[in-house]
């Protein structure tokens, strides 16, 4: 069977543990974890958590079933194929001799990144986009020298019916 | 009302009809004890935690109610844990109550401090920290929520000292609110009408009953099914019980050592129809064989259990009890025409095979286990509660005493934990101080919790303890002989007690029988004897539980005697 990225997303009580009862779960049962984000929502009883797992199709249905019989698992969805928004976010130290800062430029415009931070042989690129964008750019600047990089996992929201 | 935590503990323990704890105390659970002793709530003392937890589950197994035992911290909370896993994998509601350090002292390595909610969160339903004596109400009412509905669970929830000693407001009879946690009773009346057509159709059905059918308390719609469409059943280890044994349409267990006509009827039925079952490995054997003709209806308040070994035809996600009841409505507005008829050479065909392939074995000089197990079911004419240990005499007990009735067999499935008949039967004393219970072990898993001898004399429970003795470790034994070239590594256990002086140590009775024609007399002897009895029956040491299918083989691939 074939296996396919799916990106779950959850809202979870806000709470010591919590996490660790997901992570767990996906350790214990040996599902697959991509990437994973979590922040607090507007409410801060609640959290957002977003996994992106790699699994078939009887597969993902037995990790969301087992992760919707979490009790602090309030709302979970799985935004595969559906209309939603996705991102991920990097910072790459890139390093910036004077040959080939102007390329870095180039780069950073076509990409619409921002260089937040300048040294005298580094630059501190923020970059956000798809999955895609970002593997893009990194390919990039790889044959330039990349010192080093932080990069979360993705983020999606469903897009709200017009 | 303002309390302080021990005693808002004692509050919501009366408030769930709690009568009885399993314990063990320790410095982090004194406050604890201290209180319990004042109430009307019996305390039984253990002499190891993880006989607490035994106990409270087998107390549960009997009664349907929720267990509660309560342990401390550290060395407590972790011996506790092999039988929080036993419960987790049976389904077992407990409550577990561990005493914590205080909560300054947290994260700190101190004197006895472990996590155990990181410990047990695999294994438990769910687990609680308290951190402060506010929450301590709401969390025990959760907890006791969380254990008994939709499928059963244990849930453990860690006390620390100083929140045992804070004050707070108490309010009773709290409703429990909890967000997203609401099980699905209700299963769709589509997907059951489909089972209705289905049953009606088929020629060859089958119905495979589970834990699940005990637990939702359904035993009687079941039975009901079955005879109102002539379908024959079989029965998990777990399932043991809720479809009566000596039916003519029972076949007994299915699996691993399941009967002959289980097994091949699962082969060749045309629809087979799961209830309150989880498709084990034990069960199933090679998947992909696994009732490869049938339609499979699946009916669990589980989802995670539905397709998570065996793809379905139809699931149904809901309570066993509503789920049959619906059913059996359904049928009953249905015209079943000549059902008997057409069911006809399919029972003809089960008969034939149950004729041909019965459970046997052959005595010879030396005492058969299985013929133990069959005199204990006809001179207490099966109405003993049965516990077992793990390993042979578990499957003996299994095959060769008959279960009419649910609840009467009490047996560690899922996880199979040896050491767990003693303390368990200890629990279903408790809860039934007049009924016989019996339990059934291996001189190897018996001295895993031999010293529980101790609670059962001093609580005067009157246990009695078979011990299938073949100075093996019978069931791995058997592995070797049969896929070992019988290189029986680490598997002798001619060094055991002498069992008839250790239970006399105890202040209990000891019984021995070295021959066949002692087996009855000892019997008759030891369950009329008062008190807590060990029976020591020197049986054939090399003796297999047959049919057997090896492990990942199709379930009609058996080995047989
Ligand atoms: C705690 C634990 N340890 C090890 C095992 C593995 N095991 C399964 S059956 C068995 C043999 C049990 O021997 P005994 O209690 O003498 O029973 P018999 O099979 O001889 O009836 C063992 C060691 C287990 N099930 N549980």
């Amino acid at each position: 069977m074939t296996e396919e990225k799916h990106i779950l997303t959850m809202l979870v009580d806000n709470e010591p543990g919590v996490l660790s009862r997901i992570v767990g779960l996906f350790s214990g049962r040996g599902f697959n974890i991509e990437s994973l984000c979590v922040a607090e929502t507007i409410d801060p009883k609640v959290s957002r958590i977003t996994i992106v797992t790699q699994a078939n199709a009887p597969l993902v249905e037995q990790i969301e079933k087992q992760l919707r019989k979490l009790i602090n698992v309030i709302k979970l969805r799985d935004l595969t194929g559906s209309g939603s928004v996705q991102r991920e976010m990097a910072l790459v130290c890139v390093r910036a001799k004077p040959e080939n800062r102007d390329e870095i430029l180039r780069i950073v415009d076509i990409f619409r990144c921002k260089i937040v931070d300048v040294g005298p042989e580094y630059y501190i690129i923020e970059a956000t986009g798809t999955e895609d964008k970002m593997k893009a750019l990194i390919n990039l600047l790889k044959p330039i020298g990349i010192k080093k990089i932080a990069r979360t996992g993705t983020i999606a929201l469903f897009r709200e019916p017009h | 009302m303002k309390l302080i935590g021990a005693q808002i503990l004692m509050e919501i323990l009366k408030e769930e009809g709690v009568d009885s704890i399993f314990g063990f105390p320790g410095g982090a659970t004194i406050d604890i004890h201290d209180h319990l002793e004042r109430t009307d709530i019996r305390h039984y003392l253990v002499r190891h935690e993880q006989a607490a937890v035994h106990a409270a589950d087998g107390y549960a197994r009997v009664t349907g109610k929720v267990g509660v035992c309560l342990v401390t911290s550290g060395p407590g909370a972790t011996n506790a844990v092999t039988g929080i896993a036993t419960a987790y994998m049976d389904s077992i509601p407990l409550v577990i109550i561990s005493g914590q350090v205080p909560t300054h002292l947290i994260g700190n390595d101190a004197f006895q401090e472990v996590d155990i909610v990181g410990i047990t969160r695999p294994c438990t339903k769910h687990n609680y920290l308290v951190t402060s004596v506010a929450e301590l109400a709401r969390i025990l009412k959760e907890a006791f929520h969380i254990a008994r509905s939709g499928r059963p669970g244990p849930v453990l929830v860690d006390i620390p000292k100083d929140v045992q000693q804070a004050t707070a407001h108490f309010k009773p009879n709290q409703k429990v609110k909890l967000k997203s946690y609401n099980p699905t009773y209700k299963p769709n009346a589509k997907q059951l009408r489909k089972v209705v057509d289905l049953i009606k159709a088929a020629k060859r059905p089958l119905i495979f009953a589970g834990g699940g059918v005990i637990l939702s308390k359904s035993a009687d719609e079941l039975t009901k099914l079955a005879r109102s469409a002539q379908i024959p059943v079989t029965m998990s280890l777990m399932g043991l019980g809720a479809f009566p044994g000596s039916d003519p349409l029972s076949l007994g267990m299915i699996g691993m050592h399941g009967t002959y006509r289980a097994n091949m009827s699962t082969g060749e039925c045309d629809l087979f129809i799961g209830i309150g079952v989880r498709f084990d490995d034990r069960v199933t054997g090679k998947t992909d064989c696994f009732a490869a003709q049938a339609e499979i209806v699946h009916i669990d308040i589980d989802p995670t259990s539905i397709h998570k070994n065996v793809p379905v035809s139809i699931p149904v996600v809901g309570d066993c009890k509503s789920s049959l009841e619906i059913i059996n409505q359904y049928l009953a507005e249905e015209d079943l025409g000549n059902l008997t008829a057409n069911r006809k050479p399919w029972l003809e065909k089960i008969r034939q095979w149950k004729q041909d392939y019965k459970l046997a074995y052959v005595q010879k000089e030396a005492i058969k286990p299985q013929y133990v197990v069959e005199k204990l079911y006809e001179l207490t004419r099966g109405d003993a509660i049965i516990t077992t240990e793990v390993g042979q005499n578990q499957m003996w007990a299994a095959q060769f005493y008959h279960f009419d009735r649910p609840g009467y067999f009490v047996t560690s499935g899922g996880l199979g934990t040896m050491g767990f008949g003693l303390p368990a039967a200890i629990g279903a004393q408790v809860a039934f101080p007049d009924a016989l219970v019996v339990d059934v072990a291996g001189d190897g898993s018996i001295q895993m919790n031999i010293q529980e001898m101790a609670t059962a004399v001093q609580y005067k429970l009157p246990v009695k303890v078979v011990i299938l003795n073949n100075c093996y470790l019978g069931m791995v034994r058997q592995w070797q002989e049969l896929f070992y070239d019988k290189r029986y590594a680490c598997t002798c256990m001619d060094h055991a007690p002498d069992f008839v002086k250790l239970a006399e140590a105890f202040g209990a009775s000891g019984l021995r029988a070295t021959r066949p024609d002692e087996v009855k007399s000892v019997l008759r002897r030891g369950l009329e004897t008062p008190g807590p009895v060990i029976m020591d029956f020197r049986v054939a040491k090399e003796e297999c539980v047959y049919p057997m299918v090896p492990a990942g083989a199709p379930i009609t691939e058996m080995l047989l005697v």
